[in-house]
């Protein structure tokens, strides 16, 4: 296995056509026992058996997966990292997480490719603009950068947009997160599994779980594709999947399954080089270092777990791009996909216990759990761990919707539910 | 675009409804009897199955009427139109 890498491990390589690269993670047979089991191999969940290993000392740990790990949402999103949303709690959990994705190349020894190039949230009326200084006030009173921009100060810094008053609805100013930007979205899921599996993590692909045994209300194994595992401490980070894993356990989740689609344009020479987000019209747009333009959608209104959405939503996604950016109308689209995100009623997670002991859930996130990736893992981790939520998770608990404690963030989600 | 055959003006654009979640969640009759459990189970807790969904949708942009459909949430294949309020056509299609 290539420990670490560095411009010494590359020149080695270079010596020897690179041909003698080591796999970046085992590929073990499932043990017939576990200390602590993630179901989930995509991002939350490889970054949660991350911090497990690194953060405490709980003994044996793998993460099971039933395709490949980073497959499902990990693999589909719009790489958009931030942390400008409008609760207390909420905000200092995604907070944490962009602190972490600040420092994460160097913690793993892995390019994930952070580009901190500021994320803009524009508003087209009114009440979008009262909306941003409330929000952006609240980040500020947390601690979080955040600026409101004209529209003078938007085209200075994106000229392929329209601020102009013939708009249909006309851009009347922005929040603006500087520290916010993309990340690889493959990259974070191999480089969390790759320094996952350097702490002794068993990643377990092509692993599907069927049944979670219980004993008196506790978790004694999972019933796999692969054979029975014994654990005590079941970690579910399966997204999409969460109420099929639910299932299983005899428990029912506030969550609803539903495509969510995103597309890429052919590339081309750079034309935007921050985040662009719009809930009024409805899009969001980057451009990655390929140059290709990744633009993002609204859920679709069904739900679905056939990772594929109606065409309807990406030509009214479309339309609000265009209308954003005219000189857009003539780009090509090259790829169109869909996800499957698992959206909770008041745009928040469910990270934490559930009435069967041993078992946790990390679910919830919906349209928004990408820039959540190293957070989620970290609080998670301690959860499972500790069988107590941290204090950056503990508002998120199933109970909310037992007490009416919901948060809500679908303003600052921005994507429509 | 789905195809949805609304019982009465029979098989139309997607575009032309819209979509009511799942089927056959009956509001208690006294809500004030129920336990904060109960009554958040009613409220948010779902099925969300992977596989055959009862759900409604209703034909906005056509006779407005709401209708039920048993639908695959993987394939999108409905295979069963229904009334509100009729019994669905299977027992079971979980």
């Amino acid at each position: 296995m290539t420990k670490r890498y560095s411009i010494f491990s590359l020149a080695r390589n270079a010596l020897s056509h690179h041909e003698n690269w080591r796999e970046a993670w085992r590929s073990p047979e499932p043990q017939p026992e576990y200390d602590v089991v993630i179901v989930g191999g995509g991002g939350h969940g490889l970054a949660s058996a991350y911090y497990l290993a690194r953060n405490f000392d709980v003994g044996r740990i793998a993460v099971v997966e039933k395709g490949w790990i980073g497959g499902g949402n990990t693999g589909r999103n719009t790489t958009i990292v931030r942390s400008n949303y409008l609760w207390d709690e909420a905000a200092h959990l995604y907070e944490k997480s962009l602190q972490l994705w600040e420092g994460l190349s160097q913690e793993l020894n892995y390019n994930v490719m952070f580009s901190q190039r500021g994320v803009m949230n524009l508003g087209h009326t009114l009440q979008d603009m009262r909306d941003i200084v409330r929000r952006s006030s609240a980040n500020r009173l947390n601690g979080i950068d955040s600026e409101v921009l004209t529209p003078m100060d938007i085209k200075r810094r994106v000229p392929a947009i329209d601020v102009g008053p013939s708009a249909r609805y006309p851009i009347l100013g922005a929040s603006f997160q500087p520290r916010g930007g993309v990340a690889r979205h493959d990259a974070v899921a191999w480089g969390f599994a790759r320094a996952a599996d350097q702490l002794g993590v068993d990643i377990i692909q092509n692993c599907e779980v069927t049944g979670i045994r219980q004993v008196d209300g506790a978790v004694t194994a999972l019933e796999t594709s692969r054979g029975p595992i014994r654990t005590a401490k079941v970690g579910v980070v399966a997204a999409g999947h969460s109420s099929v894993m639910a299932a299983m356990a005899g428990l029912r989740l506030p969550i609803e399954s539903h495509p969510l689609q995103a597309l890429v344009s052919e590339p081309l020479k750079p034309v935007l080089d921050t985040v662009i987000m719009s809930n009024a019209v409805h899009g969001y747009i980057s451009q990655s270092d390929k140059g290709e333009l990744v633009i993002g959608a609204g859920i679709d209104a069904y739900t679905g777990y056939g990772q594929r959405g109606s065409y309807g939503i990406i030509e009214g996604n479309i339309a609000a791009i265009v209308t954003l950016f005219p000189s857009f109308s003539r780009v090509r689209m090259l790829r169109q996909w869909g996800g499957i995100v698992d959206v909770c009623p008041d745009a928040c997670p469910i990270i934490g216990k559930t009435p069967v002991r041993g078992l946790y859930f990390n679910c919830g996130w919906g349209t928004g759990g990408f820039k959540a990736t190293p957070g989620s893992g970290w609080v998670f981790a301690h959860t499972v761990a500790k069988d107590e939520p941290h204090s950056l998770n503990a508002a998120f608990s199933l109970e909310r919707f037992y007490t009416g404690a919901l948060i809500d963030e679908h303003g600052a989600a921005g994507v429509a539910h | 675009m789905l195809q949805i055959e609304c019982p009465w003006c029979g098989a139309c654009d997607q575009s032309e409804f819209s979509y009511g979640g799942e089927a056959h969640i009956a509001r208690p009759k006294t809500p004030a009897d129920l336990s904060d459990q109960e009554w958040g189970d009613y409220l948010f807790n779902r099925e969300n199955p992977k596989g055959w969904h009862r759900e409604q949708w209703c034909h906005t942009a056509g006779c407005r009427r709401w209708f039920n459909a048993v639908r695959d949430t993987v394939t999108s294949r409905i295979k069963a139109y229904y009334q509100m309020g009729a019994i669905p056509p299977e027992e079971d299609v979980r």
